[in-house]
């Protein structure tokens, strides 16, 4: 597929005075930049205030079959005071949860600063018809979640339909109501960089707060050459017509270490103002206690058993 | 509650974000208070001494000698001597068996040169660290492989060595530029005599240790220091067989009028004024850092930089405004920080050269961008400067700068970008940023230099041959290529290289 796609209606990217221009992405040097960012070398107080920032920009997620209220009551507790032994660590963004769990993860969070987020529309595969994507979607918010995390229909956009998944994205953003729409656009499944780039372009281009690399649940999740390349897509909407998109990053994610190098790059390719939970989202189940850990070794200096922090 | 009572609740996020300093231990590497030459497998205490700067702090870092015309005849004679009795001689599988063995202390000591090389050049840690080494390394690989099948790389030609090459390199890449000249004349058979640069010979002195560790015979290898009048003794010098130049093209013009009518080989590779050329299909935002990575790399200090860069005019705006938005994330600063993007300018006089230019550019009416910068108080630096509007006439748009400094001009067509990239005395690279494959050999077929990069720049390889048309010089270095100046084929070649 070596054209640009045919632009749906209303897809109005870039604006005036050029012609719109999707554009293209050269493989080979976004994964050397993507590499060499990553080389960064975050110490002391500057490493502190990435771990905080990680925290306070973690969606911290449990999205699996075995879910029960109790389990997103303990998620929910340990989202709002991640460590109970250091008052000073933030609350993380938001909880991340299937839609059954909406209600126990809504009453556990109430008072807080914490979000409840459900994925929705068929999550993961989005294999569903648009009418129960869109009553699912109306369902969750009806319910009291603050975000919904949809998924975009891979199977229309690879086969070229890009105008279905434009128009399903508009129309989740309408049942979304108030509540802010992340874009997952399951990055492995899209296969180059070029369609990751059209994708995020379309799905900003539809009304996406955030975009989103992946669900989760397929190997080969969010990586920093594609998360580079989603941010500079969201970077070329900021420039045209000065709307700030959000980015989240999923899966993979585990380690304090890997967090820091994903806000670096953050960091040096859409600038400080991007550096708020507001406008970016680490999506992550195991990456909370890395950190905690990490943090606290700052603090004193050593590292403590991984028993110290609280598994929920 | 309501979602902005929660927000509220919120702790507010500090938004500056300063990356701590991360310097890199200098503990690695120890320097000598004094260096001599090189001779013969001794250090020999040299008659003047100079004293040798880290650009950066202006802190002396040692005091190495400046050899005369009689030091400089001694090293050659010790080549001489070298070659002569034993090493055009011995097996071929046995130099290899050398060149192998350098490679790998290059790689195991690859920390302490990198320190070195970033104290004594100024450049940054990552780069030397990154590059440098690593590449240093490789080419020494690569001409290993080759030294003991020469017979297959020149079929049919009975590839002899020369003898003794003399050999002269700049101060932007002290330790790989030593390397692409000694690997490929030690594996055709030649001994070597070498003069690193006036302002960076400490990479090249501790390579002297790097010889002892690995048993080189004596005098195979013999290193002078100084400046151009040990360069000048070198080339005169009547036991030279050979000289491999690497530097301005003013000192190469020299060169080659002296050695004319002498029958010494010669290879030269000089300046450049390389066009980086955009086109409207290009995938911008890689574009953009290969612009910055073909400009800003080393500060600039790179014979091959893209130091003029031609946008097709329909993305002209966005181009140069990514390209501005880029340089205001450059970290510029201490040469040992591992997260320094832009270290300092190598010398005092390098650093007068460009402030001329750029005021020279500043007079002739282009548009000078530079993003805000705290520059170090002691040291040479030089803030990453754009300049736009700039014509094809302007000096910055003609003369080499030799540092941080792109000047911005525009083309229409592809006919256009290629007369204007061939429309310099120059010829040594040129980068082309398409999508459209078609058009990538189109103009690379046209473009008159040594190296043409497609969507990438800066990029090398010991595999691939380097080197220039017109003023860029002649004779190419790496690769199978970068064999031949170093090898007599039965006396039929030529001379001149």
């Amino acid at each position: 597929m070596a054209q640009a796609p045919v632009l749906p209606r209303g897809f109005e990217l870039p604006l005036e005075p050029r012609l719109p221009r999707i554009g293209s992405v050269d493989a080979v040097a976004l994964e050397e930049r993507a590499a060499s960012l990553a080389k960064r070398s975050i110490k002391k107080e500057a490493k502190v205030f990435a771990l905080e920032l990680a925290v306070r920009m973690m969606d911290l997620t449990t999205l699996e079959g075995q879910d029960t209220p109790g389990k997103v009551a303990a998620l929910a507790s340990k989202a709002i005071r991640p460590d109970p032994i250091e008052p000073g660590v933030p609350s993380v963004a938001a909880i991340c949860v299937y839609p059954n769990l909406v209600p126990a993860a809504v009453a556990r969070v109430e008072g807080s600063s914490v979000k409840v987020a459900s994925v929705a529309t068929s999550f993961p595969s989005g294999q569903s018809p648009i009418e129960l994507k869109l009553e699912e979607v109306a369902w969750v918010v009806d319910q009291g979640a603050d975000e919904v995390d949809m998924v975009i229909d891979r199977g229309a956009f690879l086969s070229g339909r890009y105008a279905k998944v434009y128009d399903e994205i508009v129309r989740v953003k309408e049942a979304s109501g108030n509540a802010h729409l992340k874009v997952i656009l399951e990055v492995s499944e899209l296969g180059t960089y070029d369609n990751v780039r059209r994708a995020s372009l379309l799905a900003m281009a539809a009304g996406a707060d955030f975009i989103k690399t992946s669900t989760g649940k397929l190997p080969g999740a969010a990586t920093l050459p594609v998360t580079l390349c989603m941010l500079e897509a969201i970077r070329d909407v900021y420039e045209e017509n000065g709307r700030m998109v959000g980015m989240k990053p999923a899966g993979g994610i585990r380690q304090a270490k890997q967090a820091v190098q994903y806000l670096v790059q953050l960091h040096e390719t859409l600038g400080p103002d991007w550096l708020t939970p507001d406008l970016y989202r680490l999506g992550a189940s195991s990456l909370l206690n890395d950190v905690l850990m990490q943090l606290r070794k700052e603090k004193t200096g050593v590292y403590q058993s991984p028993d110290y922090f609280t598994v929920d | 509650m309501t979602e902005l009572d929660r927000k509220k609740e919120q702790t507010p996020v500090p938004k500056e974000w300063a990356y701590a300093p991360a310097p890199e231990s200098r503990d690695v590497v120890s320097i000598e208070d004094r260096y001599g030459h090189f001779v013969g497998g001794q250090w020999l205490e040299p008659s003047e001494t100079y004293t040798t700067i880290s650009p950066a702090t202006e802190e002396t870092l040692a005091e190495v000698g400046q050899a005369t015309p009689e030091e400089v005849e001694g090293a050659v004679a010790a080549a001489r001597e070298a070659f002569e009795n034993g090493w055009s001689g011995i097996a071929p599988a046995e130099r290899a068996k050398y060149l192998f063995r350098i490679a790998r202390i290059l790689q195991e000591r690859s920390r302490e040169f990198a320190v070195l090389e970033s104290l004594n050049g100024g450049k940054p840690i990552k780069e030397s660290r990154d590059v440098d080494l690593p590449l240093a390394a490789a080419h020494f690989f690569y001409y290993a492989g080759w030294a003991d099948k020469l017979e297959y790389a020149f079929p049919n030609r009975r590839p002899r060595p020369i003898g003794v090459a003399g050999q002269i390199i700049p101060w932007n890449f002290p330790l790989l530029m030593l390397s692409w000249k000694i690997a490929p004349a030690l594996a055709a058979g030649n001994t070597v005599v070498l003069k690193p640069a006036e302002t960076t010979p400490l990479s090249a002195l501790l390579f002297a240790d790097v010889l002892r560790q690995a048993e080189l015979p004596p005098g195979v290898v013999n290193i002078v220091t100084g400046d151009g009048r040990a360069g000048a003794a070198l080339v005169k010098s009547e036991g030279v067989d050979k000289i491999a130049f690497t530097g301005s093209t003013e000192v190469g013009k020299a060169i080659q009028r002296e050695l004319a009518g002498t029958g010494k080989r010669l290879t030269l590779e000089l300046g450049g004024k390389a066009a980086n050329i955009i086109f409207d299909d290009a995938a911008l935002d890689q574009a953009v850092e290969g612009i910055v990575n073909g400009i800003y790399f080393n500060q600039g200090h790179v014979c091959c930089a893209g130091s003029r860069l031609l946008v097709q005019e329909s993305i002209y705006e966005p181009v140069v405004e990514k390209l501005k938005r880029r340089l205001t994330t450059l970290r510029v600063g201490d040469p040992l920080d591992k997260n320094t993007d832009v270290g300092a300018i190598n010398s005092k006089q390098q650093l007068d050269k460009i402030r001329e230019l750029v005021e020279a550019g500043e007079d002739e009416g282009a548009e000078i961008y530079q993003p805000p910068c705290r520059l170090p108080e002691k040291g040479y630096w030089f803030v990453p400067t754009v300049f736009t509007n700039v014509a094809q006439s302007y000096r910055i748009a003609q003369e080499e700068i030799f540092g941080p400094v792109l000047s911005v001009l525009t083309f229409r067509t592809p006919e256009e970008a290629v007369e204007k990239a061939n429309n310099t005395p120059y010829g040594l690279s040129a980068g082309v940023w398409t999508e459209k494959g078609s058009r990538i050999l189109w103009m690379a077929e046209r473009l008159r230099a040594g190296v043409v990069w497609a969507n990438t720049f800066n990029r090398f390889d010991p595999t691939s041959p380097f080197g220039g048309y017109k003023e860029s010089g002649f004779g190419r270095e790496g690769g199978r290529h970068g064999l031949e100046p170093y090898i007599d084929f039965d006396g039929s070649e030529p001379n001149g290289g």
